[in-house]
């Protein structure tokens, strides 16, 4: 087949849909590459960097349109791109099916399929075409480079010879892709870096990347899992709680990254005209969310300018096209996985498999009939968080009140077992004679001794504590050497037999003990 | 040496072996600890034998060098490995002179009685005390002889088949007769009935037909445990051994005897209590043998076990800044020990973080990791024990599992039907990655299935632990 990549039309579009290194991918799948003059001149990627690479440049894009059985691009097709597709070709790009119906309308009265690179399902396998993800992560990096740019000190803590210099405050909202990566390339800029998500699941992920999760005590926190791991809108007072925490971290926050948005629904807003002006002058916002009407309520899509309490406030909706060969890299590779899946046998071609997942899910226009939305994905995108049952807080009364109650019944215990034992001695005191009775104390003293002194012993010496145990066992050789004078010899030879064993045992335990003891060394 | 100066002589022995356990709670403490407990000893050997009960000396010499050396020797050429058959080994001695010195006492009984009592002011030593000897005294001494065979000879038998179990001559898995805990039962309730008939008549054959019951229930009673029990019953053979002294100490009328026992059957006891806490059981359901029975169906294992290979492994160690190395007695099976602390070693070398994470249960003998890595020359302070190094798993970048098994399984927290349900375990399956040195899949001494294995940051490194980190040493960054 012939896969062909449109330039992008619309303003201050630096990406492009394939780059050299896709088309060589591509080609080895046995498609034919087209790619439209000039397409990646705002990526850094020649004409003839193209030629290179074997791909044919088509003058127009009418006449490419023409020549290729797939087109491919990065925004979603504008009327007149639309206008050009025919029955049975095919397009793959952005598409947002969801705000632009009549796109949706006008693309499937064209007879042409539509694969919609934002819609492909948040799983696995489908994870190598997530464009979404690739941009997000571009997004999340490139807004930490802006808010840095714009914020006039460090992001790491100093101690310098002119002075101390703290640390850059960051607070993340929002802790998808974009959020996980502007917090990890917070962090590594030395910020301290603070994140906030709905989704609780979420936090050992930040926490992960070496941000501290900002924790909203809430009973009924939403679960991920159930909607593809994105976020859902949250209820009235959950939203409540939630401001009060940002208003209360306003004032500590040097710079804020907002990236919270729910899919199909204009941005949430996070942060209010109150909170903006409790900021420090000389913080800086940065919302990633701009193109749905932006988190921060005082955001102008594609603008930045400063507030009259001078914080710095970045709109752009066009982060990953500034950063355009990295995006276009990701983006290609993106849409060359695709490819690649539609392509089964590696064979030059397409095959529309509608009973794959992913194929089936990124699919909004096929065969002349819309087939979005698809049906809910068979394999779910995190595994369900498992509520996790929290200890029950004690008041210092009640932990009071259940310590003395376990001593009470500590000393209880032990009264009993005083007792019950006195009573046993007792027992035995009245029918035993005098002489076992010394005996019988020295032995209930040793017991106790050796009881408070065992419990001392370091676990890792247990072996050396059984062999000098068994050293000192030996001592039954006093029994033997008081029997070695008897007058019977069978006594003699018995006693004079046992005082041999018990020798071995003496020196044979010492000596080994010395052995393992020398042993342990310390580092 | 007067009676009272050998009385001193035995106080100031007690109260060295004493300082000499309680020594062994530091490293550096332990090493003069065995000194005091070395001298307690010679002074009351020297004290007694000096002192005024002692005849036939030239016996006592010859006997005392001809132990010595043999102690010696054996103390020399034993592997550290085989710590655990020179320990139980050395109990049976202990239980075997018990049982001797008890007939002993009985022959010499019998032989004062005899006596004229013109003739016995003339006796000296044991002989003398037992002629002073009168009525509820007599009986008392026959119950405290009978006592100290008894236990000496369930010693004697027990740390035998330990031994045997131990050094491998015997099958390690736990045998009982038909019949069982029966058996045992039945033996311990004739022995309690000659008890009575000696006592009632004195003779000769009752004792013996006890000691013959006792000698039984020692070997079935440690035939019926299996191989990782063994820390268990090394523990409680060392405690009867101790009683078994004390016992004697009682027949003989001696303190220091008495002292003595008394102290190692507490040691041994609390080992024991250590051992069967660590593994989550009573000490009776481990003398009864086997584990117990599971409540439900196990929990179902998902998902496989994923093989990795030397290189694979070498990768995953040079990514690494933390790493904690589990050993377990696979270890010592494959005397891998030298090889581990070789790979803690480079791994140090390399500036990376190595700890070692010992279960209390680990191996064959209480404590026997420690002395197994001392002996490989791994310093002691990196050597962890398991409430130690639990929590620090979630930080650990890789996890290496070496021989060990049940004290490593998940099962124990996460499926209530378990038969290890409860156990402690080191819950090394929070660690970033985990290798798994093992011979095979098999399972381990409990015989249930470890999801260890099948966890998705687990890798299983098969092979011989020794043959497997030897073919890993050179692929690391040197």
């Amino acid at each position: 087949m012939r896969i062909g990549a449109l330039r992008e039309t619309a303003g201050g579009e630096a990406r492009v849909a394939m780059t050299p290194a896709s088309a060589g991918d591509i080609r080895k799948l046995g498609h034919v590459c087209l790619i439209e003059a000039g397409a990646g001149e705002a990526s850094g990627f020649s004409d003839e960097m193209y030629r290179a690479a074997g791909v044919e440049v088509v003058t127009d894009a009418a006449a490419l349109a023409q020549a290729s059985d797939v087109v491919v691009k990065v925004r979603p097709p504008e009327p007149d791109e639309v206008a050009l597709l025919r029955e049975g070709q095919t397009l793959v790009s952005f598409f947002y099916p969801s705000s632009s119906p009549e796109l949706l309308e006008a693309a499937r009265a064209t007879g042409a399929t539509v694969i919609a690179m934002d819609m492909v399902p948040r799983i696995s396998r489908a994870q190598k075409m997530d464009a979404l993800s690739s941009m997000a992560n571009i997004a999340g990096y490139r807004a930490v480079i802006e808010a840095g740019a714009n914020f006039g000190r460090f992001f790491t803590g100093q101690v310098t010879a002119a002075g101390k210099v703290p640390p850059a405050q960051v607070l993340v909202v929002g802790a998808g892709v974009a959020g996980l990566a502007a917090i990890g390339t917070a962090v590594s800029l030395g910020a301290v870096v603070h994140a906030f998500d709905v989704r609780p699941e979420v936090a050992e992920q930040i926490e992960s990347m070496g941000a501290s999760f900002v924790f909203l005590e809430f009973e009924a926190t939403q679960d991920g899992a159930a909607t593809g791991g994105y976020a859902a809108p949250s209820s009235p007072e959950f939203r409540e709680k939630q401001l009060a925490k940002f208003r209360e971290l306003a004032p500590q926050m040097d710079i804020v990254i907002t990236t919270a948005l729910i899919p199909g629904r204009p941005a949430p807003v996070l942060w209010t005209r109150d909170m903006v002006v409790a900021m420090k002058p000389g913080s800086v916002i940065v919302d990633l969310a701009a193109e749905r009407g932006g988190n921060c309520e005082l955001t102008v899509p594609d603008e930045k300018f400063v507030t009259p309490n001078g914080v710095t406030i970045v709109g752009y909706t066009d982060f990953p096209s500034r950063m355009a060969a990295q995006a276009s890299t990701l983006y290609s590779t993106n849409i060359r996985h695709m490819l690649t899946d539609l392509t089964p046998a590696k064979d030059g071609l397409i095959v529309h498999d509608m009973e794959d997942d992913v194929i089936r899910g990124a699919t909004v226009v096929h065969g002349g009939a819309i087939t979005w939305p698809p049906p809910p994905p068979k394999v779910k995108a995190i595994a369900a968080a498992v509520a996790k049952p929290k200890p029950k807080e004690l008041t210092p009364a009640e932990r009071r009140e259940q310590e003395a109650l376990a001593f009470k019944g500590e000393t209880r215990r032990q009264v009993a077992l005083l007792v019950a034992g006195t009573v046993l001695l007792g027992l035995v005191g009245i029918y035993a004679p005098a002489s076992f009775m010394s005996h019988f104390i020295v032995f209930a003293l040793a017991c106790f001794v050796g009881f408070q002194v065992i419990w001392g012993v370091s676990h890792s010496l247990h072996t050396p504590l059984m062999a000098v145990t068994n050293a000192i066992s030996g001592i039954v050789i006093l029994g033997a050497l008081l029997q070695v004078g008897s007058g019977s010899w069978l006594i003699v030879l018995l006693a004079a037999l046992s005082i041999l064993i018990a020798t071995i045992n003496i020196v044979g335990g010492f000596l080994v003990t010395r052995r393992m003891l020398a042993m342990f060394q310390r580092s | 040496m007067s009676i009272g100066l050998v009385g001193a002589a035995y106080v100031a022995a007690a109260i060295l072996f004493i300082l000499s356990l309680g020594g062994l709670s530091g490293q550096e403490s332990a090493k003069r600890a065995v000194w005091y407990g070395i001298a307690g000893m010679a002074l009351a050997v020297l004290a007694t034998v000096f002192g005024p009960d002692v005849d036939r000396l030239w016996v006592v010499i010859l006997m005392v060098a001809i132990g010595s050396v043999a102690g010696a020797l054996v103390a020399k050429r034993v592997q550290m490995t085989e710590m655990p058959q020179l320990v139980a080994a050395l109990h049976s001695f202990v239980g075997l002179a018990a049982v001797l010195i008890g007939f002993n006492g009985h022959i010499e009984l019998g032989r004062v009685a005899a006596l004229a009592p013109e003739a016995r002011e003339g006796l000296t030593g044991f002989a003398a005390v037992l002629a002073h000897k009168a009525g509820a005294e007599v009986n008392i001494f026959l119950v405290e002889l009978f006592l100290g065979v008894f236990i000496g000879a369930v010693t004697f038998t027990g740390s035998v088949v330990a031994f045997g179990k131990l050094a491998g001559r015997i099958t390690g898995k736990a045998e009982k007769l038909p019949g069982g805990h029966m058996l045992n039962a039945g033996a311990a309730g004739l022995s309690l009935l000659f008890l009575l008939l000696y006592l009632s008549n004195g003779w000769f054959l009752w004792l013996l037909l006890m000691t013959l019951c006792a000698l039984f229930i020692g070997y079935h009673l440690v035939m019926g445990i299996g191989g990782a029990d063994m820390p268990v019953v090394v523990s409680m053979l060392n405690s009867y051994s101790g009683w078994a002294a004390a016992a004697i100490g009682f027949t003989l009328s001696n303190d220091l005897l008495i002292v003595t026992g008394a102290l190692v059957g507490s040691s041994g006891a609390i080992l024991s209590y250590i051992m069967c806490k660590a593994m989550n059981r009573s000490f009776v359901s481990v003398i009864l043998g086997g584990f117990g029975g599971t409540t439900g169906p196990a929990m179902e294992i998902t998902g496989e076990q994923v093989a990795i290979d030397a290189d694979g492994v070498a990768a995953l160690l040079d990514d690494a800044q933390s790493v904690v190395i589990i050993p377990g007695y696979g270890m010592a099976v494959a005397q891998a020990q030298q090889s581990v602390s070789e790979l803690t070693k480079r791994l140090r070398a390399q500036g990376k973080t190595v700890r070692f994470a010992i279960h209390p249960v680990a191996g064959r003998l209480p404590g026997h990791m420690n002395v197994l890595l001392a002996e490989a020359k791994v310093p002691y302070d990196i050597v962890m024990e398991m409430d130690e190094i639990n929590d620090d798993f979630p930080s650990t970048d890789v996890a290496i599992v070496i021989g060990s098994n049940d004290i490593v399984n998940p099962a124990a927290q996460e499926d209530p039907n378990s038969p290890i349900a409860g156990m402690p375990v080191l819950e090394v399956w929070k660690a970033r990655h985990v290798i798994v040195s093992k011979r095979g899949q098999g399972t381990g001494y409990s015989g249930i299935e470890n999801p260890l294995f099948f966890k998705e940051n687990t890798r299983m490194f098969y092979g011989d632990a020794k043959k497997s980190l030897d073919e890993l040493l050179p692929k690391l960054l040197a």
